[in-house]
């Protein structure tokens, strides 16, 4: 009996000291950073490429993709010795993409190019180029795997590109400049951020037309700050967050009302989001300030901004 | 003379004090309107023309109104020990100080009950302030609700030891003009309440240092650091010490053979 309890204190121990990493990738500096958001504490940092900017973790949390703009490629490292395992062959610039839920196929966008590139990871060959608007930035793969949506910033508009056949099926015109879009974790609906017009549109996915449309507004701070960039919704699709850049907040959206329920004061010129494991915290790159905030979600405040690097760009976590 | 007596002495003199705080409802509502419409106008005025870097104790960015709120409990208990200052002037007029002072007990004891008394008021006044502000949505963490205690103590007591020493230099009811003046509005404006020290470094040198060596300042450090859940020494020191020496003044002061009130023509 005792034994029982012992193992079980043990065990619970063991998983409350389990933090997870977080990596951000330094534009500048040409590096991925490695924090410890548990501890507060940068760990250190890894050179990495020319550029980074988009990054994401496979599903296994292996393996760490990284577009290395400059270098025209999408690196792979892996997540226990930060070493390089392998490249991918991204197409020119490649900035953002999304990695399907299954882990195996990336979808990039190309932004000088107008293009979306398909890429099975496995066989690290390009599977199919996709023409889309005038800039892709964003993409997003359905949680269903549906779906793949990419915005395309000149051309304002959403390409729903279907993931069986990687044709585009429909477009939804938004607002100007979309920079990122996400899923609700039903699929149900698409959420993009439109920079220019300091919005949010959320679009039903069976549809294609926008249902709702926020519009943000920070006290003491001018429109023209608010651009909203980073977008991303909880599990149970009770709240979204959306990073607004030079206005240095998060917007606390309400996924089921729709209302703006707080404003966050970040660093400076908050670019990109991710959740913790547990979905209790979330950390924003703050490009000018360079520096990450950590969000505390139960509380929904800032409980602490940490130094990491020049020109923090992307984040992601691994358990 | 038994312990007793002194007790008996202590809570009738902090008594008498919370009563007529309590009982001044003009007074109790000023006292805490001042701070309020510094928080809710000045600061608003200033949110976003401020852009504060992190520096300790806090941990991430913070709106301007977030960081003046340490200064303004202790701009309450600065005005507090002026205040108290001002009322021992006004005993003394009324001849209350006299039977106060003539007391058979040591007179650095009833000082300092004097202090304890006034320093309890302002406790009492920040306390009040801190849970507007909370409604306000500044909410520091809430175990540094506790350790404020402490630190709003010794702050209140070196700031209301300061106003005793100043008591002891003034005459007349109407010169507390002048300590409004010469003390409250420099001591103030020339501390951290305000602005940072490394923003007031940009402006001025000279400045600077003055900010940095002034009690205030490192009052209001203390209680921004105690607020935050963290204990600075050097604050705490520096408090501590300029708390000793202004009460020793005070009590050379209010000594009828040495101090001020000798050279006065007598008083209280």
């Amino acid at each position: 009996m005792n034994k029982q309890i012992l193992s079980a204190i043990l065990l619970i121990l063991a998983a409350s000291a389990q933090a997870e990493t977080v990596f951000v990738t330094l534009e500048k500096d040409n590096a991925l950073a490695i924090v410890d958001p548990i501890a507060g504490e940068l760990i250190k940092t890894v050179e990495v490429g020319q550029r980074p900017r988009g990054i994401a973790i496979s599903p296994d949390n292996k393996v760490i993709y990284i577009a290395t703009s400059d270098d025209n490629i999408i690196k792979m490292i892996d997540t226990e010795t930060l070493k390089e395992i392998g490249t991918l062959p991204s197409g020119d610039d490649p900035e953002t993409f999304a990695l399907n839920p299954k882990g195996d196929t990336l979808y990039i966008s190309n932004e000088d190019d107008s293009r979306v590139t398909v890429m099975d990871i496995a066989k690290k060959k390009v599977i199919k180029q996709i023409q889309v608007g005038v800039e892709p930035e964003g993409i997003t793969v359905s949680p269903d795997s549906r779906w793949v949506v990419s915005a395309s910033e000149t051309t304002n508009m959403l390409h729903w590109i279907d993931a069986k056949t990687n044709i585009i099926v429909e477009n939804t015109l938004v607002d100007a400049r979309p920079r990122a879009v996400t899923f609700t974790s039903d699929s149900k609906f698409a959420w993009a951020t439109s920079e220019m017009a300091s919005s949010l549109s959320i679009v039903d996915a069976s549809t294609k037309q926008i249902v709702k449309r926020i519009t943000f507004e920070v006290q003491g701070v001018t429109k023209d700050k608010i651009q909203p960039v980073g977008v991303v919704i909880d599990k149970e699709n009770k709240r979204g967050y959306v990073a607004l850049g030079p206005a240095n907040r998060v917007a606390v959206i309400n996924a089921k009302t729709y209302e703006v329920e707080k404003y966050l004061l970040v660093g400076q010129r908050v670019w990109n989001l991710a959740f913790s494991p547990d979905q209790k915290r979330l950390y924003t790159t703050n490009g000018v300030s360079n520096d990450i905030s950590i969000i505390d979600l139960d509380n929904l405040t800032v409980t602490k901004s940490l130094g990491v690097g020049n020109y923090p760009w992307g984040v992601a976590v691994k358990p | 003379m038994k312990i007793l007596h002194y007790w008996r002495a202590m809570w009738g003199i902090i008594w008498r004090e919370c009563w007529r705080f309590v009982t001044q409802r003009e007074r109790f509502v000023s006292a805490l309107v001042r701070p309020l419409v510094w928080l809710f106008i000045f600061a608003a005025g200033f949110r976003s023309a401020l852009g504060l870097a992190i520096s300790p104790p806090y941990e991430t960015y913070i709106l301007y109104e977030v960081y003046i709120v340490p200064g303004l409990c202790g701009m309450i208990q600065l005005f507090n020990g002026m205040q108290s200052s001002l009322s021992m002037v006004y005993d003394r007029e009324m001849g209350s100080m006299r039977i106060l002072l003539t007391c058979p007990l040591p007179r650095w004891f009833l000082l300092l009950s004097k202090l304890l008394a006034g320093t309890a008021v302002s406790v009492l006044q920040v306390y009040v302030f801190l849970g507007i502000a909370w409604c306000y949505d500044i909410r520091p963490p809430l175990q540094g609700y506790g350790w404020i205690l402490p630190a709003l103590v010794l702050s209140g007591l070196m700031l209301g030891a300061l106003g005793l020493l100043l008591s002891s230099f003034i005459k007349q009811l109407e010169n507390f003009a002048g300590v409004m003046n010469f003390v409250i509005f420099p001591m103030f404006f020339m501390s951290t309440s305000l602005y940072p020290l490394w923003k007031i470094k940009e402006s001025s040198a000279l400045l600077h240092r003055l900010a940095q060596y002034n009690p205030f300042s490192q009052a209001v450090e203390l209680i921004r650091f105690a607020l935050y859940g963290q204990f600075n020494q050097h604050t705490f020191i520096y408090t501590l010490v300029a708390f000793i020496v202004f009460m020793t003044l005070a009590i050379l002061g209010y000594n009828p053979s040495k101090g001020m009130m000798t050279r006065k023509g007598g008083a209280g």
